[in-house]
C-alpha cells in the first residue's frame, strides 16, 4: 500500500465546467474486458473536434506531453459511473487531479485508484490554469499534508473530504483489505437486516 | 446534519463499523451487476485470490451490449460478444445468478429488479451504474460504483462511504394534463441545476410524488443522479407495497404482513430533520425538453431557447459551448425543431407505463412517422416487451412507423449497433444529452417525455402534447 502525501509534477489543463465521462471516454471504447490502451482515447471526440476547428486540446498540445496532474474546473466527471474515464486519464499519466468539484461516484473511483482529487475554489482553479498555460513547464504540487496546492509564486487552499485525505495519508486507499477484515461484522450486521430474517421481529 | 430521514435509518441499519479513514462500511443488500463495468472486478477478484462473499445478494443481466436486432450468437460484433461471455464465466465461476437474453428475465439491470420484486424498502443497493439511484423509488438507497468498488463489494458486500447530506425535495399539486414524471424531472433538475446536488441524497415528497405510480417514481428517482446526487428516494407507502405484492421475489405470507409493517416503520418521521428543503408546484411543471449538452439545460416547450445572460457569468462558457454543439441560437424557439431520429426506451422510460404513454399518442394523432424520421422502440425487459405484446402495443407502434426491437439499453448510450449518425438529433426519453452520448460524436439529444417523443416522431417535429386533440 502507498502512502500518498505530494505529488509534484508539471500539469495539464482541461477548461470546463461538467465534463462528463461520456467526453473524457466515448461509449464505443467500453467495449473491452481490461482497462488497458484507455489511456491513448482520453478526451477522443473533444480532441477530434477541436481538431477539426483548427484548434488543439491540451491532450494533443506538445507543451503538456508528460504532465502529471490534470486542472479542471467544476462537477468534473459527472454523468455514467464508468472507472474507464479516470483509468483513461491515469493510463495517459494523470497521478493527481485539481478540480472546483467532481461528481461524487468519479470521485469515489479516482480514491480507490490512488489518483488524489483535490478541491480548490473556483477563482484559484483559474488561476492555476492560467499559470500552467502561460508556463507549461511550471512544477505543481499537490500537497495533502499541508492541504495546499503551490506552483510558483501562487500557493492555494486544496481540500480533500476527512476520510479520503486519511486513506491517502495513511496508504490505505485501497478500502479493500479493510472491508474484508470486516467479514465477520458484516455477517453479524447482515443477520441483524430484517429482510435477510424474514422480517422476523 | 439530518435526522430521523429515511435515508439516516437505512444507512444507520447497514453501518458494519467506522473504518480507520472515519468513513463507514456500508453493508449492500442488493448488488446488480452488468457486462460493462464488472470484467474488471472479476479480474482483480481473482488477482487476489479472494471469492465472492455473498453471492447470493448478487443478480447480474447483459443490457448495455445487446444489440436489439440480431441477437443470434455470437454477436455480430466481436467485443461484445468477448463481453457477454466474460460475465458467463464470471458469474458461473462464482455462483451468481444470470438474466440472459432469451430467459424472460433479461433486460436493463434497472427494470428487471424492480419487476421481479428484488427491489424492496428499506434496502443498499448498488450497481456499477450511475442510474442505480432509481431503486430509491422503492425507499431503498441505491447507489452508483465504479468498477473498484464493484470489486470491494464482491470481496466484501461492503463499501467504504461517507455519509451524504439529505435534501428533501417536495412537489405538491395535480400535473397538468400531458405533463409526466419525466417533465417533472427535467423541471427540477433545471431549478436546482447538474451539480445543485453533489453532496446530498434527495428525497422526493409531497402530494405530487406521492400521487405517481411506482414506475414514474422510478422515472424521477432515475435521473437524481443527473443533478449531482448520488441517489434519490421516495418513502414507501401503499402505492410501493401494491407494486411489490405477488411479484417473484416479494415476501410471501406471514413475511409479508411483517415486511409491510417494518416498511412502513422506516419512513421519515413527521418530525425528521433535513439539511436543506426545496419546494416545487406541479402547477408550474410544463412539458419540458433539453436544449443543450446537460440534462438541467431544458425548457418548456412552448419557450424559447433561454439567452446567455439568464445563466450566471461562471456558468456562460458552458452555455455557449452547448447553442455551438446544438447549433441552436439563444431566443430560437424550442416548438418546431425538426428531428431525425426518435428513441423511446431506457431505464428512464422503458417500462409498460411508458409505452402506453406513447402509443395512445400515436393513436390520437392518427399520422405516422414521416419518411426522414427514423423511430424505434427499445422495451426496457424482455417482461416489457412480452406485456406490450399482449396488449397489442407492438402493432400500434409499427402501424405509426416505428421499428419494435429486443429489450436493452440501445441508443441511450449506444454501445450497441443502435447510433445516431454524423449531427442527426435525436428525441429520446434517456437520460443523457451529453456531447456524443447517442453514439455520433456530433450526435445532438434532446430529452423529453415518452408522450413528446412519440409525437414529435409523427410531427417530424418537436410539438406540444397539449395541443394535441
Amino acid at each position: 500500500m502507498t502512502i500518498i502525501t505530494t505529488l509534484s509534477a508539471r500539469a495539464i489543463p482541461v477548461r470546463g465546467n461538467d465534463i462528463d465521462t461520456d467526453r473524457i471516454i466515448p461509449a464505443r471504447f467500453l467495449r473491452c474486458v481490461t482497462f488497458d490502451g484507455l489511456g491513448a482515447h482520453a478526451f477522443e471526440d473533444d480532441r477530434a473536434q477541436l481538431k477539426a476547428q483548427g484548434k488543439l486540446h491540451a491532450f494533443d498540445d506538445p507543451r503538456f506531453v508528460g504532465a502529471g496532474i490534470l486542472i479542471a474546473n467544476s462537477n468534473f466527471g459527472c454523468g455514467s459511473s464508468r472507472e474507464h474515464a479516470p483509468q483513461a486519464i491515469a493510463k495517459w499519466g494523470v497521478k493527481a487531479i485539481i478540480a472546483v468539484s467532481y461528481s461524487e461516484i468519479f470521485f469515489g473511483n479516482c480514491v480507490a485508484m490512488g489518483v488524489p482529487a483535490l478541491r480548490v475554489a473556483v477563482a484559484d482553479a483559474d488561476a492555476l490554469q492560467s499559470a500552467v498555460e502561460a508556463n507549461p513547464s511550471l512544477i505543481v504540487t499537490a500537497d495533502l499534508h499541508a492541504q495546499q496546492v503551490r506552483a510558483g509564486a501562487l500557493t492555494v487552499a486544496a481540500t480533500l473530504p476527512d476520510g479520503p485525505r486519511q486513506q491517502f495519508l495513511t496508504g490505505a486507499w485501497d478500502a479493500l483489505g479493510q472491508l474484508v477484515e470486516g467479514l465477520p461484522a458484516v455477517r453479524a450486521t447482515a443477520a441483524g437486516l430484517p429482510y435477510l430474517r424474514g422480517f422476523a421481529a | 446534519m439530518s435526522a430521523r430521514t429515511l435515508f439516516d435509518h437505512v444507512w444507520n441499519r447497514h453501518r458494519v463499523r467506522t473504518l480507520p479513514s472515519g468513513q463507514d462500511q456500508l453493508f449492500i443488500g442488493l448488488h446488480l451487476i452488468h457486462e460493462v463495468t464488472s470484467p474488471q472486478a472479476f479480474a482483480w477478484l481473482r488477482e487476489r485470490g479472494l471469492t465472492v462473499a455473498f453471492p447470493e445478494r448478487s443478480v447480474a443481466t447483459v443490457d448495455h451490449i445487446v444489440p436489439t436486432e440480431d441477437q443470434s450468437r455470437p454477436y455480430a460484433d466481436g467485443l461484445a460478444e468477448d463481453m457477454l461471455q466474460a460475465i458467463e464465466r464470471n458469474t458461473r465461476e462464482t455462483g451468481i445468478r444470470l438474466f440472459q437474453p432469451g430467459s424472460g428475465k433479461q433486460g436493463v439491470v434497472h427494470i428487471i429488479a424492480p419487476e421481479q420484486g428484488l427491489t424492496q424498502p428499506g434496502m443498499t443497493v448498488a450497481c456499477g451504474d450511475s442510474h442505480t439511484a432509481t431503486h430509491g423509488a422503492f425507499g431503498a438507497i441505491a447507489f452508483g460504483i465504479g468498477t473498484s468498488q464493484v470489486r470491494d463489494v464482491l470481496a466484501s458486500q461492503t463499501l467504504a462511504m461517507g455519509r451524504m447530506k439529505v435534501r428533501k425535495v417536495q412537489i405538491d399539486g395535480k400535473l397538468g394534463q400531458g405533463v409526466f414524471a419525466k417533465d417533472l424531472i427535467l423541471h427540477v433538475l433545471r431549478r436546482l441545476t447538474a451539480k445543485g446536488g453533489v453532496g446530498f441524497a434527495y428525497e422526493f415528497a409531497g402530494s405530487t410524488i406521492h400521487g405517481l405510480s411506482m414506475e414514474e417514481r422510478m422515472t424521477v428517482c432515475n435521473m437524481a443522479i443527473e443533478g449531482g446526487a448520488r441517489c434519490g428516494y421516495v418513502n414507501p407507502d401503499q402505492v410501493t407495497f401494491d407494486y411489490l405484492k405477488g411479484r417473484e421475489h416479494a415476501p410471501k405470507g406471514v413475511d409479508w404482513e411483517r415486511a409491510v409493517a417494518w416498511w412502513r416503520s422506516i419512513a421519515s418521521a413527521p418530525d425528521a430533520v433535513y439539511d436543506d428543503v426545496v419546494a416545487f408546484k406541479a402547477e408550474d411543471i410544463a412539458p419540458t425538453v433539453t436544449w443543450g449538452i446537460s440534462p438541467d439545460q431544458g425548457v418548456a416547450v412552448n419557450e424559447n431557447i433561454p439567452a446567455a445572460e439568464s445563466f450566471p457569468v461562471s456558468e456562460r462558457p458552458g452555455i455557449a459551448e452547448a447553442y455551438a454543439y446544438m447549433g441552436f441560437t439563444p431566443g430560437q424557439p424550442m416548438a418546431g425543431t425538426a428531428i431525425d431520429v426518435a428513441f423511446i426506451g431506457s431505464c428512464t422510460n422503458g417500462r409498460i407505463s411508458d409505452l402506453r404513454a406513447a402509443a395512445a399518442i400515436l393513436t390520437r394523432h392518427g399520422g405516422t412517422v414521416p419518411a426522414r424520421v427514423k423511430a424505434f422502440v427499445v422495451p426496457g425487459s424482455e417482461a416489457v416487451k412480452k406485456a406490450a405484446e399482449a396488449e397489442g402495443l407492438h402493432e400500434v407502434f409499427r402501424k405509426h412507423g416505428f421499428e419494435w426491437r429486443e429489450a436493452g439499453c440501445s441508443m441511450c448510450l449506444a454501445m450497441n449497433p443502435d447510433k445516431l449518425v454524423g449531427k442527426q438529433i435525436s428525441i429520446s426519453t434517456s437520460n443523457r444529452n451529453f456531447k456524443g452520448r447517442q453514439g455520433s460524436p456530433e450526435g445532438r439529444t434532446l430529452l423529453a417525455s415518452p408522450a413528446m417523443v412519440a409525437l414529435a416522431a409523427v410531427e417530424g417535429r418537436v410539438t406540444d402534447v397539449r395541443g394535441l386533440k
